[in-house]
């Protein structure tokens, strides 16, 4: 009996070991690398940075560790502006998206129980065809001689074609458009819990609609909000393809610059600066959504 | 009353958000004209181009084998991870293990695609291998992300799981492995095809992290796309995206009406 024990002890870790190596090994260690070479010097050569710890002749590990990258980042004008750039756009990208996601996830959540599978599952499936291609249909729709002007001229709304591709305006459409399934969602998620007989008590009480969705349904629906937000919030911030389709000259974000550092500087140092502090930026909203996840989690459970 | 014909008109108004692009995608896709948004008649001449263009079939059927190759990984190990994170209960390390599993959802793509980058030039460094990038590099960085939407998939299915079955099983003396494969398989299995697919269009999808970790002669379809896209309108990749709408939602209302019936 103890050798069926012993097998089935060994069976349990390998199950916990082959994930657990393969998230060290390809997740864990490469964010580990950026953090490194982020304090390496940029050199020519392959791999063009300097090596962060040198074996000196006396055999006495010399660490060179330097902030250089850092102050640099600080000193350009074009990478805090970047910074704040990312942070604004996201921003307002994911009250644009709560304030249109709400609606349609309240509204789902309140149809008839038939027919919310089949309106979610419309809510997804833009999700599930071509991110890129998606975005791509946007500039034909929001060039200056694209569809949306076109409409606009043939209704008599305006004379003149209205700039939106190649501006933050055609940023934030892109956003919101490629974002609001994260967004609706976890709110669906929260939302459909939620206990109509709350509602119905708030009205027998004399609450009016408004009064009720103030007091019951927004507070309790504030973890899908948040939830909501996160998803949205963290990956607009270092969206790339977005801003370099959609975006114009002046639509600098911090995706697009690390991009353009790694890629055409070739100063990987600075690049690996960058992606540590779009990280910084990102801690608490990861931290905090996962906290949310374990929680929510563990409600399921029960 | 008002209020519910307020909520429909968001709906309406969203789904119609949602679907304009797409079905203008697809309009366009049969315009004779070159120029997007003027209708120059019927065409179907830009799918003809499509499959002649040599470029992006070679890179379709390397992004479609990229993708497979992932999203099998991604189930393997996301169910495993799922397994550890249900019926595990507490051990040392789980507050890494599920830190790690969670943060690649919420990561921004350029900073994995970078990180990963370093990985394999410092172990190439180190170890020799992966000798240069491509196929191996790209299957491997869209495994890791992958695995986290599978987990997250799989683990929710768990969750909700009756443990009976299992046990009755185990009473009777069967092995846990063959528990598993026997008993547990079987009834999440929707959820590992759910997680497959995912794991599969997130592959197909990716530009950022495989622009990072591709090399010379390993060109995926969304970097190519995204190539020729940024240069300007392109007719051939509305004939592509129509190509993919159509394929997503037939596979998408196969497996509606597959879930639908069992019920």
């Amino acid at each position: 009996m103890r050798v069926a024990g012993g097998r089935r002890e060994w069976g349990r870790r390998l199950v916990l070991a082959v994930p657990y190596i393969w998230l060290v090994v390809f997740f864990l260690t490469p964010l580990l690398i950026v953090a490194k070479i982020s304090f390496s010097e940029m050199r020519l050569g392959i791999p063009p940075y300097e090596p962060l710890i040198d074996w000196a002749q006396s055999g006495v590990a010399m660490v060179r560790a330097s902030f250089n990258n850092y102050a640099l980042l600080f000193e350009d004008d074009l990478y805090v502006q970047a910074y704040i750039q990312s942070l604004t756009i996201a921003g307002i990208s994911t009250l644009l998206c709560l304030l249109i996601g709400y609606p349609m996830a309240l509204g789902i959540a309140r149809a008839p129980e038939r027919s919310r599978g089949p309106l979610l599952l419309l809510v997804i499936v833009p999700f599930w065809t071509s991110f890129l291609i998606r975005v791509y249909s946007w500039m034909s729709i929001l060039r200056d001689e694209g569809v949306l002007n076109h409409a606009l001229m043939g209704l008599g709304l305006i004379d003149e074609p209205l700039v939106i591709l190649n501006t933050d305006w055609a940023v934030y459409v892109g956003i919101v458009y490629s974002y609001l399934p994260f967004m609706v969602l976890p709110l669906y998620a929260t939302l459909e819990k939620l206990d109509p007989s709350l509602l119905e008590a708030a009205a027998d009480l004399g609450a009016r609609p408004i009064r009720a969705f103030l007091a019951v349904t927004l507070p309790l629906s504030l973890p899908g909000i948040v939830a909501g937000s996160l998803l949205v919030f963290v990956p607009a911030v270092g969206e790339y393809v977005i801003p370099n389709l959609l975006g114009g000259g002046d639509t600098q974000m911090l995706g697009k610059a690390l991009w353009d550092v790694f890629a055409q500087t070739r100063d990987w140092p600075s690049a690996s600066a960058l992606a540590v502090a779009m990280l910084v930026a990102l801690v608490i909203p990861i931290a905090l959504f996962q906290r949310l996840q374990t929680r929510l989690e563990e409600e399921e459970r029960r | 009353m008002r209020r519910s014909s307020a909520l429909t008109t968001a709906l309406l108004f969203g789904y119609a958000f949602l679907y304009a692009p797409i079905a203008l995608l697809m309009v366009y896709s049969f315009n004779a004209s070159r120029e997007v948004s003027v209708w120059g008649g019927f065409s179907t001449k830009w799918y003809g181009e499509l499959l002649q263009n040599q470029a992006y079939l070679d890179a379709g059927w390397l992004s479609l084998k990229i993708a497979a190759t992932s999203a099998t990984g991604a189930l393997i190990l996301g169910t495993l991870a799922a397994l550890v994170l249900v019926r595990y209960g507490r051990f040392r390390g789980r507050l890494l293990f599920n830190g790690l599993i969670t943060a690649p959802l919420v990561m921004p793509e350029i900073i994995l695609g970078l990180a990963m980058l370093l990985l394999f030039v410092a172990l190439q460094d180190l170890i020799g291998w992966p000798d240069g990038r491509g196929f191996t590099t790209i299957a491997i960085a869209h495994t890791t992300v992958g695995m986290a939407y599978a987990t997250v998939v799989i683990r929710s299915r768990l969750a909700q799981m009756d443990e009976s079955l299992e046990e009755a099983a185990m009473d009777l003396g069967a092995r846990p492995i063959k528990v598993f494969f026997l008993i547990t398989i079987p009834v999440i299995a929707p959820s590992l095809a759910a997680a497959w697919l995912l794991a599969f269009t997130l592959s197909l999808d990716d530009v950022v992290v495989a622009q990072f970790v591709s090399g010379p002669g390993s060109t995926t379809l969304p970097i190519e796309v995204f190539s020729s896209v940024r240069l300007g309108v392109s007719p051939q990749v509305n004939a592509l995206g129509t190509i993919i709408v159509v394929a997503v939602a037939v596979i998408i209302g196969v497996a509606w009406r597959l879930s639908t019936r069992k019920r």
